[in-house]
């Protein structure tokens, strides 16, 4: 019988655990056990989301043991990632990122990405799946259960696809865990915040408010609009909207300043690692305490003569103040668009990192492309934001953002934002997953929305073959906007007939805009329209007699889990197949 | 993950479990059967044979102790401690170097480096808390009957409690430790690995 409900943030740089218990909604956060040196076990509250892969022999024999793992072959959390700054190449790192990465083939071992050919690679799947053992084994090391006895609310950024939702249910399975439930990185803050504000929520959000969430983890940026509604009386959370997969975040920010001060200098990886460490910590004390106009960092000597060898550098507040206030929240027009020329320093080969490092002009085109909720304003009013992940415990940051939103506002003859205040900056995203399993027993108030996309088939329109121009494609809208969990879509029946018995693609695109599509709708040429993605395609082989053509319906549901499936029904039979999302990567 | 408490408020007395428990004590000591049983008679009949027998016993118990485990693994705790600060803080590194020759300029950048990293080591492993509750340079009353291992007396030490004076220091007190679990396969004395790095 369940007992908790277990909230997991399997985040890019950090994951968190905590449970609810059922019998009173009380909750907390649960300590994890890691590696942080070889035969040291030590307690964090965060893990740390890295894979170092050990080499044979790297190691002393039971130096990588975890209480739960005696065998383990690799290191996870906070050691992997203190010793993989000296080995980068066997380190796994933000593997969620390539999750969501949909050129490359998800489920095939490509991690650590630029590993030696004896490293013994996994696929972003399998690392997902190894965080979810290591919290696994720290939840029955602290509640002394399974905990695939409980429910589990697992997190994901709100601008992941289909595809990418698809793949963390399937880390959880490779796990061992049967009951998960998708819960996305926002909502998950913001029920934490409900929580620990209690009664006084009433006080602060007022029917008619629009909440902006805005999340800036250790490696993406992820943004979401709640409104507050009223139904028969009664307050409701409706989500609006999500924006789009932003990979930039509080790392990228110490590395631009570790890179900044660095220059000139001779330092080694480590180094800079450890500069990048020193960075973080000198950037937060100079904004917590503003009198201060420079923090002295020593970048220890990587011999032992540690006096005389250490380095010293200093960061001043001008720094600052232009490296990451000017760079990373820079005062910007709301229709300004995030530039997409590629920026060296930012870049790494592989993941397709946000190219323009400026948060808030991502934010402003976030605002504006949700102009159909706009309510004939030229861009979406929030009244209210909600700040969420660690790099928010600089206050001078979150004033940033609040002021420029509050000229966008007065431009457009809008009132002022007001913050939410009173969140747990690091670990409201597992919290808050954990509250909102209390939630779905039927307690609190329950954040609705549906899903964030409307999804579309592609078909290749019939035109002859012109060298060099690709053929326009259209799209039928298969899922529209807004589905809750649990319902499904019936498309309304047309002239579509399937081959069943041999390999069959599909083209899926993907719209976080396009709010008004219905089932059935189509649309012209979709892969050049600036509303739609591309997502990975649907591949098939549907069973039957070869080259046969079967007339089909379509079908869309929403699972309790929160993932699409799409399902083909034999018009006027009883064949019905379900279309698997081909996670493998586009055929380029 | 080993969690011990201590109660700051009570004497630590390490031999307490066996005081009260001989039937340990005997089992540690290894004595045979009959033994036991003369032993046992002379305790019920004589109080102070009881009392030597219990002292005599958890000397040879110590000493058992003592000659099972090699040093570095009675002392296992604090050469990991040291681990740990020589790692987070590069405390070992400081201490063997001589500083003589340095200016307080490198001095100081490389102090940075051993407090940022050993104080969060030493956030991570203790709890701890000032002895005496008063402001340090105020008025301070000790009562008669104080813990004297709490409470040191300094300057004209005479007369009777309670005593009044200043507080010089107010001392500190370990409420909570929490050491890390150590694989027992790992040998304790390396401190530090030697670093060597592949091209």
């Amino acid at each position: 019988m369940t007992q908790h409900t277990v909230g997991i943030d399997l985040g890019t740089t950090n994951c968190a655990l905590a449970f609810s218990d059922l019998s009173d909604g009380s909750g907390n956060v649960i300590p994890i056990p890691q590696l942080t040196a070889p035969g040291v076990v030590e307690e964090r509250f965060l893990l740390p989301s890295f894979i170092y892969a050990a080499k044979d022999g790297e190691f002393p024999a039971g130096a990588l043991a975890l209480p739960w793992d005696k065998k383990i072959s690799y290191a996870a959390g906070e050691f992997a990632r203190s010793h993989g700054a000296k080995v980068p190449t066997r380190l796994v790192a933000s593997a969620k990122s390539w999750l969501s990465h949909n050129s490359v083939d998800r489920t095939s071992a490509l991690l650590p990405w630029q590993a030696p050919p004896e490293v013994d690679r996994i696929s972003p799947v399998e690392a997902s799946a190894r965080y979810l053992r290591h919290l696994a084994g720290a939840w029955k090391m602290s509640r002394k259960i399974d905990i695939d006895s409980e429910e589990i609310i697992l997190t994901v950024p709100a601008s992941f696809d289909a595809a990418a939702r698809e793949l963390t249910t399937q880390a959880a399975k490779q796990a061992g865990f049967h009951d998960v439930t998708l819960l996305e990185e926002p909502q998950a803050a913001l029920y934490a915040w409900i929580q620990s504000v209690g009664d006084a929520f009433r006080k602060t959000v007022k029917v008619g408010d629009v909440i902006l969430v805005v999340d800036v983890g250790g490696g993406t940026s992820d943004f979401s609009l709640i409104a507050v509604t009223e139904q028969d009386g009664d307050v409701q959370l409706t989500r609006m909207a999500v924006g789009d997969h932003i990979l930039l975040g509080g790392d990228n920010m110490d590395l631009t300043l570790a890179h900044h001060l660095a220059q000139g200098r001779n330092l080694d990886q480590w180094q800079l690692a450890a500069l990048t460490h020193g960075c973080r910590q000198a950037k937060e004390l100079l904004f917590a305490d503003l009198k201060l106009n420079k923090v002295p960092i020593s970048v220890p000597s990587r011999g032992s003569a540690l006096v005389g060898g250490t380095i010293k550098m200093e960061l001043t507040r001008v720094d600052v103040t232009r490296v990451l206030i000017d760079g990373f929240m820079p005062k910007v027009g709301i229709t300004d668009l995030p530039r997409t020329a590629r920026r060296t320093g930012l870049t790494q080969v592989g993941l397709p990192y946000a190219q323009d490092p400026a948060i808030t002009r991502h934010l402003a085109a976030f605002l504006t492309r949700q102009s159909r909720i706009a309510e004939g304003k030229s861009f979406v009013h929030p009244t209210a934001i909600l700040f969420n992940g660690g790099v928010f415990k600089a206050r001078t940051l979150k004033e940033r953002v609040i002021e420029v939103t509050n000229e966008w506002l007065a431009e457009d003859s809008g009132a002022p934002v007001k913050e939410l205040e009173g969140g747990d900056l690091d670990l409201a995203v597992a919290r808050g997953a954990a509250y909102y399993g209390w939630v779905r027993h039927g307690h609190g108030i329950r954040i609705r929305g549906g899903t964030a996309r409307a999804y579309y088939v592609g078909f290749e329109a019939a035109m002859p073959a012109v060298p060099g121009f690709e053929p326009p494609v259209k799209a039928m809208c298969v899922a529209p906007f807004g589905m809750e969990e649990g319902t499904k879509a019936d498309i309304p029946p047309q002239e579509f007939a399937l081959v069943v018995g041999e390999p069959t693609v599909f083209r899926f695109f993907s719209s976080s805009v396009r709010r008004e599509d219905r089932a059935g709708d189509t649309i012209d040429d979709v892969a050049r329209k600036e509303e739609f993605e591309e997502v990975a395609p649907i591949e098939t082989t549907l069973s039957g007699e070869a080259g046969k053509l079967v007339p089909v319906n379509l079908q869309a549901a929403v699972t309790e889990v929160g993932t699409l499936e799409l399902r083909c029904l034999e018009k006027g039979g009883s064949g019905h197949w379900k279309l698997e999302l081909n996670v493998r990567g586009k055929e380029e | 993950m080993r969690v011990k408490h201590i109660d700051a408020y009570r004497p630590i007395d390490a031999n307490h479990a066996y005081r009260k428990n001989p039937a340990i004590v005997l089992y540690m000591a290894r004595i045979g059967f009959w033994d036991r049983v003369k032993m046992a008679w002379r305790i019920l009949i004589r109080a102070q044979f009881a009392e030597e027998v219990v002292e005599a016993l958890d000397q040879a118990e110590s000493a058992r102790a003592r000659g099972a485990l090699p040093p570095e693994r009675m002392h296992a705790p604090a050469l990991t401690l040291l681990a740990a600060f020589q790692r987070e803080g590069r405390l070992v590194d400081f201490l063997q170097q001589e500083v003589g020759g340095f200016s307080d300029e490198d001095i100081g950048a490389a102090a940075r480096v051993v407090h940022g990293g050993c104080r969060k080591v030493f956030h991570q492993f203790f709890v701890i808390a000032p002895a005496a509750k008063e402001n340090e340079g105020g008025p301070i009353t000790v009562p008669s009957g104080f813990d004297a291992q709490r409470i040191r007396l300094t300057g004209n030490v005479s007369g009777k409690p309670p005593f009044k004076g200043t507080l010089k220091h107010h001392g500190w007190i370990a409420s909570e430790v929490r050491m890390p679990s150590i694989s027992e396969t790992l040998d304790p004395r390396i401190i530090a690995p030697a670093e060597v790095e592949l091209s």
